[in-house]
């Protein structure tokens, strides 16, 4: 049988019937070594425009380097990011962002003891005046932070209130939203659910949803093999530092991912 | 009906019901100890109350106010400045030097800012860059500061004779003295670069998770130099109220305006592990220390009780720290 979406372990990622001016992201032979430890040994995986990416495995497959890699945490050892067309390095994670690539971290990269909207534009404040009065635009911030969490989640809490205060899923969307918010071409996330119920993991499923129907790729990473086919158009799968294998997701089944990621079955 | 009206509090009962939790004093323990502090002494002692003694107090205060602005910056970041003092007295002899070398008023209180500044800079690139603890670094930069002050000065006092510090320290638009004044300009200026800039915004953003405020690219590098030169700036800035006060340039240790600045803080209702900025609450907590010492002082209360005191207050407005709303 052969396989389209197969990858080769050595030499660029195949490409199956997919034009390469349709990948919004190809990453090609991604080495990453921590001392004696190589957690990447040459990764390959790519992302189309306008859909959700999954990328799946067990721990300690990769995952989160390959992650950390394409959202300018680590720098890869060797290896090549193309971006919408465009060669890219990432010196730190501001460099990723400021070419378009947002992570909404597990952590959530979210400032407990400031509000939402603050939260929204740390970082990137919006201000008026001059020199050192130079004042933030308060106004401007919580309606546009306001603005962006209403087209994003179905629950909003008030831009206003603190970020401690807010519940679980509140603060994923509060920290989708503002990923999403910057005209950004792929936001990443990192098990955005692990530790949300089942409403609130349906929520942020909504929002993610959405993200995507605006047009944005969306790479996910997640533990949970439900998810990734509610939510995925396509899976990559990890396996000791090499992405093993990629299936569409209309064409794949939970047991076979299962299957991938454990190597019972070989890509 | 007469349930709903019930149910509906006015805004005394609103005032009691929050009065019944812990949190509500604990949130406002400067400026209810303040209220409590100034009605006992006021009616243990008839000249607590008078203009002639407030315009002393606010006077007195100004020092620690300054002082405190400049370690609330700091502890906002979740670091503390164990120099301030010592950078003060530097500052201090940094002006006394230049000013009996005849530098003038001027030249002689940039001096000051400047001397003060460079212990700034040092704790800041020790704790920023060299990733220090706060604690150790600014404990080893007041001992190199107040060496360098006793190295420089040879231990003696520098006597200034300056109208333009006569001035300072005794002009006033009524009750309120040149010093405070110039304290309230900087608590001013302080609350607006807190609550009102990008700055301020991004002090609060690294003592409240610096992992993230770095991860949304703000640099905590930068803005721990910053505060670190902010408290320094302002001690050098209090050096000038100090020589004022004295009258001379004094290499003193001057470690009660530290424990006080530090008190001060706490008492505002800054939490010590950063995050949580309050201008208006430290400012009030120096006011308070500094009514405590002259209310005992009036009441002839042995000088010896004053640190005792100062310190009760303090572990009590720590203790009360704990129920504040998270």
């Amino acid at each position: 049988m052969t396989d389209t979406y197969n990858t080769p372990p050595e030499g660029s990622p195949h490409t199956g019937r997919t034009q390469a001016r349709d990948f919004i992201l190809q990453a090609t032979d991604i080495k990453k070594s921590f001392g004696g430890v190589h957690a990447l040994k040459g990764a390959s995986m790519t992302m189309r425009r306008g859909e959700i990416t999954a990328l799946i495995g067990d721990n300690g497959a990769g995952k989160s380097t390959m992650v950390r890699c394409l959202s300018g945490i680590h720098r890869p050892d060797s290896g090549t990011i193309v971006l919408d067309g465009k060669t890219v390095t990432f010196e730190n994670p501001v460099a990723a962002i400021k070419q378009g690539i947002e992570t909404v971290q597990q952590n959530l990269a979210l400032v407990e003891d400031l509000t939402v909207w603050q939260n929204f534009f740390l970082g990137r404040e919006k201000t008026h005046g001059f020199g050192p009065f130079r004042t933030l635009d308060r106004k401007l911030m919580k309606s546009t932070a306001g603005d962006l969490l209403k087209n994003l989640a179905v629950n909003v809490p008030p831009v206003t209130s603190r970020v401690r205060r807010l519940s679980g899923g509140q603060r994923q969307a509060v920290a989708i939203a503002r990923a999403a918010g910057w005209g950004s071409k792929i936001v990443i996330m990192d098990e955005p659910t692990a530790a949300l119920g089942v409403q609130e993991t349906a929520r942020v499923e909504g929002v993610i949803n959405s993200l995507r129907d605006s047009g944005v790729a969306v790479l996910l990473i997640s533990h949970n093999f439900d998810q990734v086919m509610r939510l995925s158009d396509h899976v990559w799968v990890m396996r000791a530092g090499m992405a093993v294998a990629e299936r569409r997701t209309a064409e794949t089944s939970g047991d076979e991912l299962v299957a991938l990621i454990t190597g019972a079955r070989a890509a | 009906m007469t349930t709903t009206e019930h149910t509906r509090p006015g805004p005394l009962q609103t005032i009691g019901a929050h009065a019944r939790q812990l949190s509500f004093w604990a949130e406002n323990a400067a400026p209810i100890g303040l209220v409590a502090l100034v009605i006992v002494f006021s009616i243990l002692s008839p000249t607590f109350l008078t203009l002639g003694n407030i315009k002393a107090m606010l006077v007195a205060a100004a020092i620690l106010v300054i002082l405190a602005i400049g370690q609330t910056f700091v502890i906002t970041t979740g670091g503390i400045d164990l120099s301030i003092s010592a950078t003060m007295t530097f500052g201090a002899i940094g002006f006394g030097l230049a000013f009996s070398n005849g530098f003038g008023f001027w030249l002689s209180a940039i001096m000051a800012v400047v001397a003060a500044l460079i212990i700034g800079l040092i704790n800041g690139l020790l704790i920023a860059k060299g990733k220090v603890t706060d604690f150790i670094a600014t404990l080893g930069t007041l001992s190199v500061a107040t060496g360098l002050a006793l190295i420089v000065s040879d231990g003696k006092p520098i006597t200034v004779f300056s109208p333009e510090l006569l001035t300072l320290t005794s002009g006033a638009i009524g009750i309120f003295g040149f010093p405070i004044i110039l304290a309230a300009v900087i608590a001013v200026l302080a609350w607006f670069f807190m609550f009102r800039t990008r700055f301020g915004l991004h002090v609060q953003a690294v003592g409240g998770n610096e992992e993230s405020a770095v991860a949304n690219g703000v640099s905590a590098v930068k803005i721990r130099m910053a505060v670190y030169l902010i408290s320094a700036g302002l001690a050098g800035i209090a050096a000038l109220l100090l020589v004022a006060r004295v009258g001379a340039a004094e290499p003193a240790i001057n470690t009660q305006f530290l424990l006080n600045s530090i008190a001060a803080v706490v008492l505002g209702g800054v939490s010590l592990t950063g995050g949580k900025a309050k201008i208006v609450g430290p400012v009030i907590g120096a006011l308070l220390l500094t009514a405590l010492t002259n209310g005992l002082t009036l009441l002839g209360v042995s000088q010896f009780y004053q640190p005792l005191a100062v310190g009760l207050v303090v572990v009590l407005a720590a203790l009360l720290t704990r129920f504040q709303k998270k």
